[in-house]
């Protein structure tokens, strides 16, 4: 049964097929001469230096790229403190509200969650005069919040794995708990705390549902950009946008995973080595 | 263990629950109160456009009555839900086998392989969605396979020269199976990984064929990967937006353009909080009373 069979086997041919066939073509086209982008007219580069002359398309990179910045900091932050809390804190009051709250806007369809955080700010803007306009700022809190839920899963699952004895051990020996969270904690949970990071900021980077609703006008991010023109038909600078984003993905990952492969394996060796008594 | 747990200086675990906490009841809690208020309110033209009955009972269940009379409500409703459970079968079908060869093939493959399911989610979904609009349209490579396929199997005289794939249903549940495959194939893989093999090779010893074990051992035992995949994929695509609005028929909308056109453009909030208190129960609750489930079979079901 260990054996792959010829069913399974293609199966997963066609699968991959499935996922990888429009990736490769978006790639193919972006390199195309001619204005369709299904029909091939020859080679050339021309869509990725139209790309780079779009003011348009570049401002709205610049406000994503900000925007994903801020807030996956914000809620990494903020996800952290509910992931430490929720793990760490024991039964507080609240505790069951806390953590069905945080896993809401996870299994809500995303529109709801425009919807609802639309009419809020539309509400507030009417009893307590802010946002008066709808912006950055907007934009901002409704990317933190869902960012926010992604990050407290992400710290939640590695820190219930993690072992609570040693961080006992150094309250025990007298350390004081902010010395234990600075130096025990934060530090062991800190690749949760950065894969929480990069999870909030690809998802910022990424959102259209959410931005639709809380966005103002003049603040269109790339994905709100892409949706418009998008909406107006198939252009090829979009392909070479396309494939500059896979690009950089792809080098990103494949840079992350080599990394974290020798780190793993480094790991693994210096266990051994503590095994054996071989200092 | 005392109550603030190891964390027991006051003021800073105050602040580490607090903060948090805060933010969640100002803009997650607060919305869906508002959603809820609003579906019992009357649609005005104010500003904002809405006004709560002034006389007993204070509720007005007229958005809720609209919800289940007018057919455009009932219609989008049954096209969302439709959708989403062809595409939930569909992944389950395509992911499944996938799945299950991911655990099958070497430790090196499995890597590269599961990094390849995982590679398409930190790229654009819009722009995934987009290459697909371009393969779609009726002069494209794949349109043309389709087609050829397509004439080989049916007869001469219903021959044609090209598919309508793009703004049908079709496309719409195509492009939502692509978009949510890996959400499917994850959920599945993590389960199937941790099955026991020795139970597979048990039954093949005892006579089974390899798809009586698949049926009576692998099967069954991957229920949990199952349900956690298909509510994965059900629950977005039940409530997408993005995909029809680009390759979907706009005359037979799904639930999501409707809440965000009652929203936007007719200014109908009471309506628009009504179908979404609707979606929310259609959709979560069965959620909730999973989890529930779930966890009282683990507290009881534990040996």
């Amino acid at each position: 049964m260990k054996r792959l069979s010829t069913f399974l086997l293609t199966m997963m041919a066609l699968g991959y097929v499935y996922l990888y066939a429009p990736i490769i073509s978006l790639i193919v086209f972006s390199f195309n001469k001619s204005r369709l982008v299904t029909v091939w007219g020859g080679f050339s580069t021309v869509w990725y230096a139209r790309l780079f002359e779009n003011t348009q398309i570049l401002d709205a990179a610049w406000l994503s790229l900000r925007l994903a910045l801020i807030s996956a900091t914000v809620a990494t932050i903020l996800g952290t403190m509910a992931g430490i809390a929720l793990v760490r804190f024991g039964p507080f009051r609240g505790r069951t509200m806390l953590s069905g709250l945080i896993s809401t806007p996870l299994v809500m369809p995303e529109v709801l969650t425009g919807v609802s955080t639309l009419m809020l700010f539309l509400l507030m803007a009417k009893w307590i005069g802010w946002p008066a306009r709808r912006g950055f700022s907007t934009l901002l809190i409704a990317h933190i919040t869902f960012s926010m839920t992604y990050v407290t899963t992400v710290i939640t699952s590695r820190l219930s794995a993690i072992d609570i004895s040693i961080e006992e051990a150094a309250l025990d020996l007298g350390s004081t708990p902010w010395q234990v969270l600075r130096d025990i904690t934060l530090p062991v949970i800190s690749p949760a705390i950065l894969s929480g990071w990069l999870l909030a900021f690809t998802i910022s980077l990424d959102d259209v549902v959410i931005t639709s609703f809380t966005n103002g006008p003049g603040y269109n991010t790339l994905p709100m950009l892409v949706w418009a023109k998008v909406r107006l038909g198939v252009t090829p600078d979009i392909n070479a946008l396309g494939s500059l984003i896979v690009a950089v993905v792809a080098i990103g990952v494949t840079v992350s995973s080599v990394v974290l492969t020798r780190n793993e394996r480094r790991r693994e060796r210096d266990i051994q080595a503590a095994l054996l008594g071989d200092h | 263990m005392k109550p603030g747990g190891w964390f027991d200086r006051r003021g800073w675990s105050d602040i580490i629950v607090g903060v948090p906490y805060a933010w969640a009841i100002v803009f997650i809690l607060a919305p869906i109160c508002i959603v809820t208020a609003l579906s019992f309110a009357v649609p005005v033209l104010n500003s904002p456009p809405y006004q709560f009955v002034h006389t007993w009972p204070f509720v007005s269940i007229a958005s809720f009555q609209r919800l289940f009379t007018d057919s455009i409500y009932i219609r989008s409703f049954s096209v969302s839900l439709f959708n989403a459970s062809i595409a939930t079968v569909l992944c389950l079908l395509i992911g499944y086998p996938m799945a299950l060869g991911l655990t099958r093939v070497s430790k090196a493959a499995n890597r590269v392989l599961l990094m390849l399911i995982v590679l398409p989610f930190w790229t654009s979904f819009l722009l995934r969605v987009y290459a697909w609009i371009g393969l779609m349209g009726n002069n494209s490579w794949f349109n043309r396979l389709l087609t050829v396929l397509y004439n080989i199997l049916v007869p001469q005289a219903w021959h044609l020269a090209n598919i309508q794939i793009m703004y049908t249903n079709f496309a719409v549940i195509f492009v939502v199976v692509y978009s949510y495959l890996p959400f499917m194939i994850l959920p599945l893989y993590a389960n199937l990984e941790k099955l026991d093999r020795t139970l597979d090779e048990a039954a093949m010893d005892l006579g089974s064929r390899p798809y009586q074990v698949f049926l009576d051992v692998t099967l069954p035992l991957s229920m949990p990967g199952i349900i956690a995949g298909g509510l994965l994929v059900f629950i977005p695509s039940a409530g997408e937006l993005v995909i029809p609005s680009l390759v979907g028929n706009m005359s037979d909308p799904m639930i999501g353009a409707i809440i965000s056109q009652e929203f936007g453009l007719n200014h109908d909030w009471p309506m628009a909080a009504a179908i979404s208190v609707a979606l929310l129960f259609v959709l979560v609750v069965p959620l909730m009373a999973y989890t529930r489930y779930q966890s009282r079979a683990e507290a009881g079901g534990a040996p």
